[in-house]
């Protein structure tokens, strides 16, 4: 594909396809439609120039090539045709004079796109393949790109984002957005499916490199379009400021050789500021709604970190109060381990293990973070002996190369 | 309109003895259920079942029946009962089934029919 159609491509196949959805009432018919579109385009723009409103072309050809092919198809198309009520005269795109009025031809609704990301992130789904999905029909990733960005043979990917196609087709999933009573619900799977595709670009879960920046780009690419569809939403605004200000963090998390710099250590005047600035914009404007979750307080963490011009002058006691509040809405283990590093910073190593141990006993105990921040802890409190056996289980359970280099270091440093 | 199944799932050991204050109030639960069930039309047939160690397996194969004792599936878990009810789509049918697990107070799995 040429530079401009890549660009169109990015912007609008996944408005395009979660429109044929709509229209045609089948996934699978809708994505090779527009994918038969952006053929025909790529045939054609070099030659014509990319029409004005590129977006309608693309859905209006593909929607027409669609009744073309239920037409061809006749049982499955009498079938559609009748349950969509598809206008069966075709209208040629290249011969339109109105290109804008193409869009109200295929009845183009901006809530498409939110129902895609509802369906995508049915809680009937598994959480796997609701980001596969995600990536594929709203990222408008191929296939095998997921794979790789999973590390999984393409072949399993592929079979993965069949069968929750098929989940979908077979329960009669509606494609609609969620009634008020069940929107909580089904928006915070929306936003947890969004940031795991974030986290997992930021912290690889296995792998040579720490991150993979594509990942980590669409995912902050889907928050936007998130705020964008439903700007009232403190939560979704709280998910894009924390994975705004997480990226901010990006170019100081490793050394030129590769190798991975904690929080602490970074060098601060690497943080991106404008996407700093974003970020605490984003925050003041969702704390403004007083509807505090679990997005926005995880934020606002991250503004504090992001407001301290170095590790040292950080407002710990700010810190650990967000984090008692975050497990006040989210009671789990990694949100105490998490104030318990505050805990240390502001009262010592000693008050920090104290309330590590307070953590229920076993819930982390294959947790790699855990091992790593009570190894980190133990050695500041002078207890090496233990120190070591910590470092050891956290490098046992390590999936990530660089980061097991970095413990590796740790302990060595011992 | 499409149908789905609702299961109810419990332990292969488990029995109900009807006399005990615990099994009366499932026993109200689920009617008061099912009569919801059946006012908003959703309602398409239901049943408690026998203990799965009341089952028989049939096979028939090349016009010879062979029957064995006990429940096809060799498994810890095993079905108590279900429904077929009818819903617009699957968050329809999941409402009713969240309302089912409430009544019988244990896990449901629901699936669509084909058709």
């Amino acid at each position: 594909m040429t530079d401009g159609l890549q660009e169109v491509f990015r912007r609008e196949a996944s408005r395009c396809t979660a429109t044929l959805i709509r229209v045609l009432g089948d996934i699978d018919l809708a994505e090779d439609a527009v994918a038969e579109a952006f053929t025909i385009a790529a045939e054609r723009w070099p030659k014509t120039g990319i029409p004005p409103n590129p977006g309608g072309w693309i859905t209006t050809t593909a929607r027409n090539r669609a009744i073309d092919r239920l037409r061809r198809e006749s049982t499955r198309g009498e079938r559609h045709l009748a349950a969509h009520r598809l206008h069966t005269d075709s209208m040629d795109p290249d011969h339109n004079p109105q290109l804008d009025r193409l869009d109200d031809f295929v009845d183009v609704v901006e809530d498409d796109q939110l129902r895609l990301m509802f369906l995508c992130a049915h809680p009937a789904l598994a959480a796997d393949a609701q980001v596969a999905l995600i990536l594929r029909l709203l990222a408008g990733l191929e296939t095998g790109e997921i794979a790789r960005s999973f590390m999984v043979p393409e072949a399993t990917m592929a079979q993965r984002i069949v069968r929750a196609k098929r989940k979908l087709h077979d329960n009669h999933v509606s494609y609609r957005i969620p009634r008020a009573a069940e929107l909580p619900d089904r928006l915070a799977a929306v936003l947890a499916a969004i940031y795991l595709i974030y986290t997992e670009g930021h912290t690889a879960t296995s792998g040579q490199n720490l991150t993979r920046t594509d990942l980590s780009r669409e995912a902050v690419r889907l928050g936007r379009t998130l705020v964008e569809l439903m700007p009232d939403e403190p939560e979704a605004i709280g998910l894009l400021a924390l994975m705004l200000l997480s990226e901010s963090r990006r170019p100081a998390r490793r050394n030129p050789d590769g190798t991975m710099v904690r929080l602490a250590d970074q060098d601060r005047s690497r943080w991106n500021k404008a996407l700093i600035i974003e970020g605490h914009q984003l925050v003041r404007a969702c704390l403004r709604s007083h509807q505090p979750g679990p997005f926005q307080v995880q934020a606002a963490i991250a503004a504090v970190h992001a407001d301290a011009p170095t590790a040292e002058a950080t407002d710990w006691a700010q810190i650990i109060a967000l984090y008692d509040q975050l497990y006040s809405l989210r009671p789990h283990p990694v949100v105490a381990l998490n104030r318990s590093v505050a805990v240390a910073e502001l009262h010592g190593p000693a008050e920090g293990l104290a309330a590590l141990a307070a953590i229920a006993a076993g819930t982390l105990d294959t947790y790699q973070p855990y091992h790593a921040a009570r190894a980190d802890l133990l050695a500041r409190a002078g207890r090496r002996h233990e120190a070591l056996g910590a470092y050891d289980r956290a490098i046992e359970l390590t999936t990530n190369a660089v980061e097991r280099a970095f413990l590796v270091r740790q302990r060595a440093a011992l | 309109m499409p149908q789905y199944l609702i299961s109810v799932w419990h332990d292969d050991t488990f029995e109900v003895d009807f006399s005990t204050p615990d099994a009366q109030r499932l026993a109200a639960q689920v009617d008061a259920f099912n009569n919801n069930l059946q006012q908003a039309g959703a309602w398409v047939f239901a049943a408690g079942l026998h203990p799965a160690s009341s089952a028989t397996v049939v096979r028939s194969s090349g016009g010879e029946v062979s029957m064995t004792d006990g429940p096809y599936a060799e498994t810890k878990e095993q079905m108590g009962g279900f429904w077929i009810i009818e819903a617009a789509d699957l968050d329809g049918a999941l409402e009713w089934a969240a309302k089912a697990a409430a009544a019988c107070e244990g896990p449901v799995e629901v699936r669509p029919a084909q058709g």
